[in-house]
């Protein structure tokens, strides 16, 4: 990443250095403070905390629902940013303005309404259940939370870059012969592919720590709708600090995993479209 | 790489500036850290108890209040929050505020009726007329019956239900450890949510009508008719129930450094005088003396009541045997 080129802007050094040093001071330190604490209770005490089969249960759910979260945001979340970027109707302002509200609300009054909405008793709850599907206190309301707190990171990820997409190249590729799919495929989904799968990472990332909207919605049943971050506060909670980092430090090392493989699929599609 | 990078960044400032607003300490301040119920209760003792120690002293006194989960408040505390004394809901979270070094070992023993000024215990709150006819703690079990409670690794009032469930289960005839373990777990079964607070729970079954029968403390039972009316909710109390101790100590450790022993201690021991006692049933908790009993605005039912140490031999047991990691409460749900 580092390429030190003659520049016409000067103090390269400097901001650079107070770079390092404001990332670690804002993320290394604590990173490090965590696992330093776990390394302080001994090896057998992380592994018996870490794969506890409450936590397996715990880390399949986050990592589940943050998932399928992110994968319904892709979808929809492309299809919000398209319509917003390509088509002037009224009112386009004042959505454009509602996609940032999952980012300003309180966490927790999100998890508050989710829940009175969808609850048995609530307006949409009742006739979902009375269908048969239950939402609150299931999974799938641990998904629709995440869901909801993850969908401006695809749209305002994706937005900038469907803007300077120019339509003239999709004109250009339909006057040359290319069908709808096909100028779909092989114009406009590679050149937005880099930023679209920065979008559904973060929100993926975003949906895995989330707490406050989820404990709502959950039920925070043991084995069954329980989301890591909410075994990591019951074990605070219970002065258990050896379990809560050890499931800390498991979750942390995952993120990083998936992270990873992300940006390296991003690279690799990056570089793809610099091929073509 | 967000369009907008300065919608968080504004959140994130502007949450920093709540948390951190100051204190300016120009008078005596005391923080009271407390568990979940007793918000109310605390703001009229406050009251009661600053108009005195301005009588008695000439010095004004400002008591703060912080309200949560019993063991997410200990946990405060242990992590270095200013609290000048706690009111928690079970001793077990003031014994791991006493193992971090701030509270002096014997405090159940500085304060009279083992540092307990109020006494509670777990009834049950039904919808009005009973539709399920939940009489008792074997109904709870019953398949269709849907039961609220909060999930015992967070909530104090939860550990107690649990505890009282299991004692019951236990003097049933014929009844063992075997047998109490299955019976709470088919009552768990019965649980649709796992809040993680009392007030949570309380929520949950009023706010939003999900289940059929709360689990409450019975302060917050009596509250619950009161406030929403019998045409809404009833009580019920079982053949058998827990007598819940909700303890109060001094943090010796912050009243040391913040030199405010001597309002701490007073403020404790305001509890323990008629008019305290006479707040504490005011608020719907048992208070320790008679006469404030009998002047109480409610009948508390005359149900046997089990006590921790004798049915549990004290709460580092009952917590390794029940709470703690892979114990009895943990199996409910492995079993599945």
């Amino acid at each position: 990443m580092l390429r030190r080129r003659h520049s016409v802007l000067p103090g390269f050094g400097l901001t650079l250095g107070f770079s390092v040093f404001y990332l670690s001071l804002v993320v290394l330190l604590p990173l490090l403070a965590l696992v330093l604490k776990s390394a302080s209770f001994g090896w057998a005490a992380f592994r018996v905390a870490a794969v506890a089969p409450r936590a397996i249960a715990a880390y399949r759910l986050s990592f589940g629902a943050a998932a399928a979260g992110a994968a319904v945001n892709a979808v929809f979340g492309l299809l919000v940013a398209w319509v917003l970027v390509r088509y002037r109707f009224p009112g386009r302002r004042l959505i454009d303005a509602l996609v940032d509200l999952p980012f300003a609300l309180p966490t927790a009054v999100a998890g508050i309404a989710l829940t009175t909405l969808y609850a048995e008793t609530g307006w949409l709850g009742r006739p979902l259940s009375a269908m048969g599907l239950k939402v609150a206190f299931t999974p799938i309301g641990v998904g629709l939370a995440l869901t909801f707190i993850g969908l401006p990171f695809v749209v305002r990820t994706l937005q900038p870059v469907i803007e300077a997409l120019d339509p003239e190249v999709e004109e250009a590729a339909a006057s040359l012969g290319a069908g709808r799919p096909a100028t779909l495929a092989r114009v406009v989904l590679p050149a937005i592919a880099p930023a679209w799968l920065t979008g559904v990472a973060l929100a993926f990332a975003r949906a895995l720590g989330e707490y406050g909207s989820v404990v709502f919605i959950a039920g925070n049943m043991p084995m069954k709708t329980e989301i890591a971050p909410l075994v990591i506060m019951t074990k605070l909670e219970q002065y258990d600090y050896a379990g809560a980092t050890a499931v800390a430090v498991v979750m942390l090392l995952a993120s990083l995993l998936i992270l990873g493989g992300v940006n390296a699929l991003q690279a690799w599609t990056v570089r793809r479209a610099a091929v073509e | 790489m967000s369009a907008r990078p300065f919608v968080p960044l504004v959140a994130a400032l502007a949450l920093l500036a709540a948390g951190g607003s100051t204190l300016i300490a120009q008078e005596t301040t005391l923080l009271n850290v407390s568990y979940d119920p007793t918000r109310e209760f605390y703001q009229e003792v406050n009251a009661a108890f600053a108009a005195q120690w301005k009588a008695k002293t000439g010095r004004a006194l400002t008591i703060q209040q912080s309200h949560g989960g019993s063991g997410k408040q200990a946990r405060a505390v242990i992590d270095g929050l200013e609290a000048d004394v706690v009111t928690l809901a079970l001793a077990y979270d003031v014994d791991a505020v006493e193992k971090a070094g701030l509270v002096r070992s014997g405090w159940q023993k500085r304060l009279p009726d083992n540092a307990c000024p109020y006494t509670s215990t777990i009834v049950f709150l039904v919808r009005k007329g009973n539709p399920k006819g939940i009489k008792d703690w074997g109904d709870l079990a019953r398949p269709g019956v849907a039961v609220i409670t909060p999930n015992p690794k967070t909530s104090g009032a939860a550990r107690w239900s649990y505890l009282a469930a299991w004692a019951w289960a236990l003097r049933r005839p014929g009844g063992s450890e075997a047998t109490a373990q299955d019976f709470v777990a088919r009552l768990y079964r019965n649980v649709p949510v796992l809040d993680t607070g009392a007030r949570g729970s309380t929520n949950t079954f009023v706010q939003r009508g999900i289940g059929d029968v709360l689990l409450a403390w019975e302060n917050e039972a009596f509250l619950a008719v009161k406030e929403l009316g019998p045409d809404k909710v009833e009580m019920v109390v079982p053949s058998l129930s827990i007598l819940a101790e909700p303890p109060v100590a001094v943090v010796d450790a912050v009243v040391d450094r913040r030199g405010t022993r001597a309002a701490a201690q007073a403020y404790l021991e305001f509890l323990y005088t008629s008019e305290g006692q006479r707040l504490a049933a005011k608020h719907y908790y048992r208070p320790r003396s008679k006469e404030a009993l009998a002047q109480a605005p409610v009948r508390f039912a005359a149900v046997q009541l089990v006590r921790i140490d004798e049915a549990f031999g004290g709460w580092a047991k009952a917590h390794a045997a029940h709470f703690a990691e892979g114990a009895s409460f943990d199996r409910i749900y492995q079993a599945r």
